[in-house]
């Protein structure tokens, strides 16, 4: 996992937090479980990433990106439905997912659970995008394996009040 | 058991779905499903439809669930139906704000279809 942090915050809380929201969504709400991983690339051309948007204590972005074959599994192990391509469907259910990681995860942090709010998900798809934000607090991203794929989510903090 | 007539309110087609699912897995009988998708939704369902449960997501554009609940109340649409808020937003501030605003149960994201059963059942006399 990739860090690059320069304030005294329990950087290390934020993290185990995050694993603990990926498994705890993942195994509560998908019946699986899945890997943290040191570090995953996502190999895949089509991805798809849901942003989450966090304002208040904290601003900035959750965000999960996966390949293709990733998120349509992980939506065929949310809804109990197979899914051929990245539909409608399968974008509705990775925003969800990233919804419930977001929210799990601060609900963990004593300092963001009642003091940060969450946006609505938006998702994105495409092949070769970055997503790029400008001079943020602090950037962590962890990797994941799920079924045989990867995803990553990521947290940027612009700004901690 | 009781027949139950539920409207499910999320902005989220698909947890939707899933809290439907969790509802029929819990045990109860349900017989009519309404979706919203959101409060604006949820109120023109509840003027049309008589309905013995209402589940709602917090987050949601164009009315959230805490003014959509406020609104139900001040409007005396089905006055006498248990809300229960089914939400990533779990922190006790939240969940206090959720019981003041009118609502009988509080369930957070992620969820377990035993924790759908153990909040719901009481509320709808099974």
């Amino acid at each position: 996992m990739g860090l690059a942090v320069k304030q005294t915050e329990p950087v290390s809380a934020y993290g185990k937090a995050m694993d603990e929201a990926v498994d705890e969504v993942f195994r509560l709400m998908m019946g699986v479980s899945c890997e943290s991983m040191e570090d995953c690339p996502i190999d895949e051309p089509e991805t798809i990433s849901a942003v989450i948007g966090l304002a208040g204590a904290m601003s900035g972005v959750c965000v999960l990106r996966s390949g293709e074959q990733s998120a349509t599994r992980m939506a065929a192990a949310l809804t109990g439905i197979e899914m051929a391509s990245l539909d409608a469907t399968v974008k509705d259910a990775i925003g969800e997912i990233c919804n419930m990681v977001a929210g799990a995860w601060k609900g963990k942090l004593s300092t963001l659970a009642s003091s940060c709010m969450l946006s609505t998900p938006t998702v994105v798809t495409g092949t070769n995008y970055q997503l790029h934000t400008q001079r943020p607090e602090f950037r962590m991203e962890h990797y994941y394996r799920f079924g045989g794929h990867n995803f990553s989510v990521t947290l940027v903090c612009e700004s901690m009040q | 058991m009781s027949e139950i007539a539920a409207l499910i309110v999320d902005d989220s087609s698909v947890m939707r779905k899933i809290v439907e699912r969790a509802l029929r897995q819990a045990g109860l009988a349900i017989t009519e499903v309404y979706e919203a998708s959101s409060g604006v939704e949820a109120l023109d369902v509840l003027r049309q439809k008589r309905v013995d449960l209402v589940l709602s997501d917090i987050n949601m554009p164009n009315m959230d669930g805490l003014e959509f609940l406020r609104q139900m109340r001040a409007q005396q649409l089905a006055p006498d139906v248990p809300v229960v808020m089914i939400t990533t937003e779990g922190s006790e501030d939240h969940v206090r704000e959720a019981i003041v605003a009118g609502a009988q149960g509080y369930i957070r994201k992620p969820f377990t279809a035993e924790q759908v059963k153990e909040r719901v059942l009481p509320l709808v006399g099974a």
